[in-house]
């Protein structure tokens, strides 16, 4: 009985200490946080992904509360979301335009040359083995570096090529930086015709190894309402995105390799193999 | 040095099949109708263009000058006409950009400078500018430039001089060939490089599979000062930090040159290179070549002018008789597989080797069983499993602090790896993203 009754005590006894010195820890020690940054943090989509430059959601929400980043600036949240944060915290918050990411490459396997590769699985040190086993240098290796890279799975791998689902894409980047052939770039959501293609080389050189480069013969420069949307960069054709060419291009053309496309109807699969 | 055969800790054992063309004498390749000769044909900066199109140009004349100390000037093979300056396929796979020669069948001479009859009495210096005038790389494989292995800082005394007659790589005999055939020179080229470097010997390292080498190099050494030591048959031992270990039994720090240890090595080759430029007054255009492989009708060694095609090659070799499925250049542990014939020979390209089907790896990676195979085999004591494993999870951190930086790269962990992990792969993944993050903190 007396062994019970002292346990009782002394546990009680301690406890009581502790909570003491708890709570007077907790008053001294307190650390003054924003309650706004939490809620703010809830409103946010919690992906994670980095694309606004800060290390996680948390981070950026304590970011726009001290007022160093707009809430526009997280390229997922959609646009009511970013404009109900602005409304939360009582700041005026310009819309961004919506990017997505685009590889700059059409060169499945079915249309280009390759050599056989039996290394790593990963195109980072498919690189370093003879540059990767395409002809093209400049083409995609389709070894899904970008694809795992991507935390909202935008990327798929289709018949050797990385090919980004815009409906998907929200504009992070992740994938930019990734791409040892620096085949990804971001660009306007709004528009949507692009070159596929990315090698410097001449067009004789490209259509050796593939069947649907961009041989910058100037049909689409030609088709196009003004010269200016399509800008021509030695061999290589390029849309310009500050002054966009309207989706209609893309059939007014006719492209001859098909390297250029709408990235809607490329994510749909609907130019496989297409060569004339 | 006693006669016991020196060696390194570690190493493998791979089918040398040297015997292919081990007994081929050097013959000399015919002119062609046109050379392409690849810019950038050493380590360092890539040499800046004298040359237009349409140009005419003698056997020898300057093409390119040396863009800094780093890199060494570009010579003509043949007399004839410059009829493009455009890009051609390179031996890593990129393109690259060249010189096309068309031949005018003459093949005068038109070197830039003159023979140095007197070399024993010449300046140093005069002989090590001589020696960068001529254009003369590591013609091992590397490529290195061999005027700066000649520029030790005052701070680091050399005492030795090693020439690398090792030929560790299974397959290739263009060295043997060399020793056995211009034994005169190698020691020549030895003694020139001696006196660049102020010494009074130097000692050229054999491998042991290569006795008539040996044999034809000792005949002539003592002329000249120059030891001749042989050396356990063991895959890496041509590599320069274990040659060295072999020889001297120093150990070059991580990270350090051979020489901080008091070394410089040369191959052989460029040697006869350095001879060839100072006691005939001629650049660095040819070398000798291996062209080999179990699919070619007639293997055997070639004296080639730099910038001829591969399919050349493959031609005087008398074509192939079975179908093959690999083109490596260089030997079968570290040398580049290639994707297209029009790759030209290099002041570099030790071998063109062609591999049948049966001998391609098409096995698919497993995970690490931990045996330490490539452990007792690394020639730089690092932990290949280990670091493997940092690489596959992209802890390049992790990686560098288990020296991966040290590795070089020979092959020897992926050879004996019974998981056919791609080992040697993620050490050049790893090695290639730690200095691209040492880069972008410098530029920081």
């Amino acid at each position: 009985m007396t062994i019970i009754l002292t346990s009782l005590i002394f546990a009680a006894l301690l406890g009581a200490i502790l909570a003491l010195i708890i709570g007077v820890a907790a008053k001294a020690f307190a650390v003054e946080s924003d309650p706004r940054i939490e809620t703010v943090t809830d409103m946010l989509p919690g992906a994670n992904c980095g694309g606004c430059g800060y290390a996680g959601c948390a981070d950026f929400a304590k970011a726009i509360v001290e007022g160093a980043a707009s809430p526009s600036d997280c390229p997922v949240a959609p646009a009511g979301d970013s404009a109900r944060i602005a409304e939360y915290l009582g700041i005026t918050s310009e819309q961004k335009e919506k990017m997505v990411a685009v590889v700059r490459c059409s060169g499945s396997i079915s249309v280009t040359v390759r050599s056989p590769y039996n290394g790593i699985n990963d195109c980072r040190s498919a690189v370093l083995v003879a540059g990767g086993a395409k002809g093209c240098d400049y083409g995609c290796l389709g070894l899904a570096s970008c694809a795992r890279a991507c935390p909202f799975d935008a990327i798929e791998i289709r018949d050797g090529l990385a090919v980004v689902h815009p409906e998907l894409c929200v504009g992070c980047g992740k994938c930019v930086d990734i791409c040892p052939k620096n085949l990804i770039v971001l660009v306007p959501a709004s528009v949507d015709v692009h070159v596929y293609c990315n090698s410097p080389e001449k067009g004789s050189v490209k259509r050796k190894v593939c069947k649907t480069a961009c041989i910058a013969c100037r049909k689409c420069i030609k088709a196009a309402d003004n010269a200016e949307q399509m800008t021509v960069k030695g061999f290589l054709i390029e849309t310009n995105y500050d002054n966009p060419p309207l989706s209609d291009l893309v059939e007014k053309t006719g492209c001859p390799t098909t390297a250029l496309r709408l990235a809607s109807k490329h994510a749909a699969g609907e130019y496989d193999g297409v060569s004339k | 040095m006693s006669n016991k055969p020196r060696k390194f800790k570690g190493g493998v054992h791979p089918n040398d099949s040297k015997a292919l063309s081990a007994s081929s004498p050097v013959q000399d390749a015919p002119l062609l109708e046109k050379y392409t000769v690849i810019l950038h044909q050493n380590i360092g900066a890539p040499p800046e263009l004298l040359v237009k199109k349409g140009d005419a140009v003698k056997k020898g004349a300057l093409l390119a000058k040396a863009s800094g100390f780093v890199s060494v000037p570009l010579h003509a093979p043949t007399s004839g006409t410059v009829t493009a300056i455009d890009k051609c396929p390179g031996p890593t796979g990129i393109s690259v950009p060249s010189v096309e020669i068309t031949a005018d069948g003459e093949d005068e001479w038109g070197s830039p400078f003159e023979p140095m009859a007197d070399w024993q009495n010449a300046e140093p210096a005069d002989l090590k500018q001589r020696v960068w005038d001529a254009g003369v790389v590591g013609m091992g494989g590397a490529g290195f430039p061999s005027h700066v292995k000649l520029s030790p800082p005052p701070e680091k005394p050399i005492d030795t001089l090693i020439l690398n007659g090792a030929e560790c790589e299974p397959y290739l005999t263009a060295d043997h060939r060399l020793m056995l055939e211009q034994a005169e020179e190698v020691v020549l080229g030895a003694a020139i490089l001696a006196r660049i470097l102020g010494l009074k010997t130097a000692v050229i390292g054999v491998e042991n599979n290569k006795l008539d080498a040996i044999e034809a190099l000792k005949k002539v050494a003592a002329n000249h000062n120059v030891t001749v030591q042989g050396l356990s048959v063991n895959y890496p031992q041509g590599a320069e930090k274990q040659l060295i270990y072999a020889l001297t039994g120093r150990e070059v720090p991580i990270g350090g040159l051979p020489m901080a240890v008091g070394c410089v090595v040369q191959n052989v080759a460029s040697a006869v290179a350095v001879a060839d430029a100072v006691v005939m007054g001629r650049p660095s255009i040819e070398r000798i070549t291996t062209v080999t492989g179990e699919p070619l009708v007639n293997p055997g060694n070639w004296r080639f002018r730099i910038g001829t095609p591969i399919s050349k090659a493959l031609e005087l070799a008398g074509g192939v008789k079975v179908q093959p499925a690999k083109l490596l250049l260089g030997g079968p542990m570290m040398g580049f597989a290639q994707s297209s014939l029009d790759v030209t020979v290099m002041k570099n390209t030790s071998g063109i080797l062609l591999i049948p089907a049966e001998q391609v790896s098409q096995y698919t990676s497993e995970p690490c069983i931990r045996c330490g195979k490539c452990v007792t085999c690394c020639p730089m004591d690092i932990l290949p499993a280990t670091i493997s494993q940092a690489v596959e999870n992209e802890r390049f951190d992790l990686a560098a602090q288990l020296n991966v930086l040290a590795c070089i790269e020979c092959g020897s962990c992926s050879y004996v790896c019974p998981s056919h992990r791609p080992l040697n792969q993620h050490f050049k993944r790893a090695k290639a993203e730690i200095m691209a993050a040492r880069r972008k903190q410098q530029n920081k």
